[in-house]
């Protein structure tokens, strides 16, 4: 199959919009499981605010939150699919920089030094693109406007073996005392167990914006998951810190193996609005869903 | 717990009055303020010419879309979704807000730490919370943007926004010495070692 990268310019446009408006089913899922478990009236009611917004921007074709986030770009591209790699790239590039001017929403994206805005939500090396390779016949493409709120929370620590699995749970109980109200719960939690510095890092952030209902594929992550779910909501942070059951829908983990001297660990969390869009184009066109 | 429906700007004594658990409503003029904007005003002496005495900020950074000037849209920006950042990035502007400017109350999500909870006890001033990722609903309360200052740090322009029913917001931090924020985070606090212990952690 051979894509045209116009094609790929167009959904990227179209995806990054998507995203900012239409939240997943599996998130709305979330929001109504935590509301019917919520036993603070306060937390149920804010709750409650959220669940409303996601129908008003529905039917306002408003966008969920003003934070447009850093744009990430998930690309899988299937055997058989052609594509030119750098007009892949470029028309990513294009699309977000198009969805940006054309609908028209606040470029959230400065330079990190000047903090010069280009209003085109693109700069050196952003959006972020990730491309990695699938077994199947079609060219995926994932959009995730990462907000700041929750981005602003991510921690690393390179704990050491004899600290054990003791350690990684008691970082992430201790990140989600730290985060807060700061990241808009109820979150996703995100955490990455194991690889190097920055594969670490990076499993939290797939982690993080993983559909709420999935399942870490490797079931020491899997069991270590519902573990720290059941735990962080012992805390009581609730929506917004402002008290309550629901302070994340759900911790996900990602493992990536690791050195024997080495005891990585890594949250990143996704807020309430856990926004994400995918494309999936196959021999029967371009289908958008989440 | 009582509500409030304000009218911008409002007294010392309005502002004293409010109770963590109160909530607030708020009419007239609504100042939207941001980390850019506050760092030109305090660290690099601009200076605003609007009068924020008595007034409501809020931390946001809108996004608009700009259209011919008229006097719907004076500023030749049309409102697309205005919503609320995460406040405590913003704390240290909270005292020179309050003095320099007479700012009364600050509407973010997330909280604010001690030193503003000084500032509100020693100034007369309030925190109100908004609840983060609600823009869409949040852009129905604004009526238009009257104006706007400091635009070459756009979108942390300085923005004078005209709001409607805005609310309800719950004050969360008094000119009492009480936050919610500081409950809430104590309260967790207590409870880790019950979910430390439930993780079976040594």
């Amino acid at each position: 199959m051979k894509v045209d990268p116009r094609q790929v310019e167009q959904a990227a446009k179209e995806l990054y919009i998507r995203a900012l408006k239409l939240l997943p089913p599996d998130v709305k899922q979330g929001f109504d499981a935590a509301a019917k478990a919520e036993s603070d009236a306060g937390a149920r009611r804010m709750l409650g605010t959220m669940i409303q917004n996601i129908a008003v921007a529905e039917r306002t074709d408003n966008l969920l939150c003003q934070d447009t986030g850093i744009p990430i770009y998930n690309v899988w591209i299937g055997r058989g699919v052609e594509i030119d790699g750098v007009a892949l790239k470029e028309a990513i590039r294009k699309g977000c920089e198009r969805a940006t001017r054309e609908h028209p929403f606040r470029s959230s994206v400065v330079h990190p030094i000047t903090r010069k805005n280009e209003h085109s939500s693109s700069g050196r090396g952003v959006p972020v693109i990730q491309v990695d390779f699938s077994g199947n016949d079609t060219l995926v493409i994932e959009m995730v406007p990462k907000g700041s709120g929750s981005e602003n929370n991510s921690w690393l620590r390179m704990a050491v073996p004899a600290e054990g699995v003791d350690a990684i749970k008691t970082f992430v109980v201790d990140c989600v005392l730290d985060a807060g109200g700061k990241t808009c719960p109820p979150t996703i939690v995100g955490v990455g167990v194991g690889g190097t510095a920055d594969l670490c890092v990076h499993l939290a952030k797939l982690a993080a914006t993983r559909p709420l209902g999935s399942r870490c594929e490797d079931p020491e992550g899997a069991k270590l998951e519902r573990e720290l779910t059941e735990a962080v909501n012992l805390l009581g942070v609730g929506p917004q810190g402002l008290g309550g059951d629901s302070t994340a829908f759900a911790v996900h983990v990602e493992t990536a193996a690791t050195h024997i001297t080495m005891n990585p660990v890594a949250v990143n969390m996704q807020c309430h609005s856990a926004r994400r869009a995918r494309a999936t184009f196959s021999q029967k066109g371009v289908e958008y869903g989440f | 717990m009582a509500h409030y429906d304000f009218t911008t700007p409002i007294t010392e004594a309005q502002a004293r009055a409010l109770r963590v658990n109160d909530t607030v409503t708020l009419n007239g003029t609504l100042f939207g303020i941001r980390d850019a904007t506050q760092i030109h005003m305090f660290d690099r002496g601009r200076k605003t010419r609007f009068d924020l005495s008595g007034h409501a900020v809020i931390h946001t950074a809108p996004n608009v879309k700009k259209v011919n000037k008229s006097p719907a849209y004076p500023t030749g920006y049309a409102p697309v979704c205005i919503g609320t950042t995460t406040s405590d990035r913003m704390e240290r502007f909270t005292r020179p807000l309050m003095e320099q400017y007479g700012v009364r109350l600050i509407i973010g999500k997330g909280g604010l730490r001690l030193d503003s909870s000084k500032a509100f006890s020693d100034l007369g001033g309030a925190y109100l919370a908004i609840i983060g990722g609600t823009a869409a609903l949040e852009t129905t309360w604004i009526e238009a943007i009257e104006d706007v200052d400091l635009d070459d740090l756009n979108p942390e322009s300085l923005w004078k926004f005209r709001v409607n029913g805005f609310g309800p917001l719950l004050v969360a931090m008094d000119s009492h010495g009480e936050s919610l924020y500081a409950r809430v985070n104590t309260d967790a606090r207590a409870r880790r070692a019950e979910a430390l212990k439930r993780l079976g952690v040594r």
